[in-house]
């Protein structure tokens, strides 16, 4: 209770110096709103609409780019860890493409697919798939030896021994992976969505980008609240349930 | 009723380990871990495997349990060559090796998913079983990072017994536990020896382990690792650590295995 009280404390008080520096007139309102006009905004974009349908293109993108940059990523990582001709060849290109903004993809992208969906999840899925292999890799490479000896003699064979030991194992690396994919992913798809209006649909970067060329930015501040939300919510709902059950089963994460 | 069925004794395996011998190849050249070891274990016999670091004592216990293969030589098990790991054969390791993404019983569990003509009932029922024989029936749920030391290497030894093994090998397995707790699973692991009839092949340095625990205990020397000698110890179980008789077979071995040390063995002394 007390650690929500100083969250809204602290919130109150970014918004009321927010205010306070538009009171200032520091910039014209046209180009720096006060929260009353954004949540007018946010208001009016709710209530038609808009932020619901763009924020729903938007998630699909991302979530269909990112569960198959896990999909391809978690087997890549595993055979990267498991044979050395793979690490020392796909190994080594995913710690090159990891290190490499995943934005740098959407020229290439926009050349090869278009102005269509498959640019926004050739995007996203560059944005994940390397973070999640690598940390995939890094997760096996650091499952104690012990645990397949002990899985074999109890007579687990190999796929067994992977699919319930080496993975469960490296569960830890694989999540913060998984995170970190997941920040790569929504970066770059804003990105994507602010470089190439898609005519299939009007995702939040594009609503953001709308609003510069309109001038209005009441919307574009509505928006990146918007999307600040939307990566919060996420954060709360899919990974901390997960990471606080790996916290109690592993005994880590206590201050 | 199966389940029954499965709690039931199976009976103690014998081994017999012939010409068996393993080298490394390290930085400095070919390390000779075990050089012609001939061992033969009866069923039931409790032997402990006695020597210094680098004798190969852990090495011959993983090659018993098929997780290493001989240079040359072989591991018979009532007459058939060990190939492989197996399910009859359970090694429990000086660390506790259990899954921490599962709970006790759940670690107990794994070994028996895979023992076949059980359903999943009767799993948790001989499961339950193992935990009730090493006192752990009240931590079932816990996770493992909540266990202490003493009783990790409990849920260890259950997780071992649980698919009934004929032949138990233990590498060290309490090398690292305090005093108290060691002396608490002595008395344990001799009741249960006792109880389930077992045949147990224990890897250790420490000398008045192996005297209070074995009814064999076998010296081993190292560069080459060689069995030098044997001793017997015609003591009745339970045995107390702590006893004048078994000080007495104590220092015996420690003299013996001090004889054949080029260095001086501090690692001996408990």
């Amino acid at each position: 209770m007390k650690r929500v009280l100083s969250s809204i404390i602290f919130f109150v008080a970014l918004v009321a110096i927010w205010h306070f520096v538009v009171l200032t007139g520091w910039k014209p309102r046209v180009l720096l709103p006060d929260p009353f006009a954004v949540g007018e905004y946010l208001k009016a974009s709710l209530m038609d609409g808009t932020i619901f349908q763009a924020s729903k293109v938007t998630l699909w993108r991302l979530f269909t780019g990112y569960g198959i940059g896990i999909i391809l990523g978690i087997p890549l990582g595993m055979l990267t860890a498991k044979f050395r001709f793979i690490e020392d060849t796909v190994g080594v290109l995913a710690l090159g493409l990891q290190t490499l903004p995943s934005v740098c993809w959407v020229p290439l992208g926009i050349m090869w697919f278009g102005q269509t969906e498959a640019t926004m999840l050739f995007v996203v899925i560059m944005g994940s798939l390397w973070s999640v292999t690598i940390s995939t890799d890094n997760g096996i490479r650091n499952v104690p030896p012990i645990f397949a000896r002990a899985a074999r003699t109890m007579g687990a064979k190999q796929f067994y021994t992977w699919t319930r030991v080496i993975l469960p194992a490296s569960a830890p690396f694989i999540l913060s992976g998984m995170k970190q994919g997941w920040a790569f992913a929504w970066r770059s798809l804003m990105a994507a969505e602010i470089f190439v209006p898609i005519l299939t649909g009007f995702g939040l970067g594009q609503v953001l980008q709308y609003g510069r060329d309109l001038n209005a930015m009441d919307q574009v501040i509505g928006v990146m609240l918007v999307i600040v939300i939307i990566g919060l919510v996420v954060d709360k709902v899919l990974f901390s349930p997960i990471e606080r059950l790996l916290h109690r089963r592993w005994g880590t994460g206590k201050a | 009723m199966p389940i029954k069925e499965e709690l039931y004794f199976v009976p103690p395996a014998k081994l017999r380990i012939d010409r068996v011998s393993k080298s490394f190849a390290t930085r400095s050249g070919t390390l000779q871990a075990l050089d012609q070891i001939s061992l033969k274990i009866n069923e039931g016999d409790f032997i402990c495997l006695v020597g210094p670091s680098g004798c190969g004592k852990s090495t011959l216990l993983n090659i018993i349990a098929g997780l290493e293969k001989p240079d040359s030589g072989e591991t018979l098990m009532d007459g058939k060559p060990v190939t492989g790991p197996g399910r009859e054969r359970m090694v429990m390791f000086q660390e506790p090796a259990l899954f921490p993404w599962l709970d006790v019983l759940k670690n107990v569990l794994f070994g028996l998913k895979l023992k076949p003509n059980l359903n999943n009932k009767e799993r948790r029922e001989v499961a339950q079983f193992y935990l009730r024989l090493v006192g752990l029936e009240e931590f079932a749920h816990a996770n493992i990072h909540e266990l202490s030391g003493g009783m990790k290497q409990r849920a260890a030894l259950a997780r071992c017994l649980a698919p009934n093994p004929r032949v138990l090998l233990m590498d060290e397995p309490f090398a690292a536990l305090d005093a108290l707790t060691r002396e608490q699973l002595y008395g344990d692991i001799q009741r249960i020896w006792a109880e389930r009839k077992k045949t147990i092949v224990f890897v250790t340095h420490n000398v008045r382990e192996a005297a209070c625990l074995g009814n064999r205990v076998v010296l081993f020397s190292p560069h080459p690792g060689r069995v030098r000698e044997e001793f017997r110890i015609d003591l009745p179980h339970p045995r107390d650590i702590n006893s004048v008789e078994l000080a007495k077979y104590a220092s015996r071995i420690t003299r013996a295995l001090k004889g054949y040390e080029n260095s001086p063995g501090t690692e001996m002394a408990e």
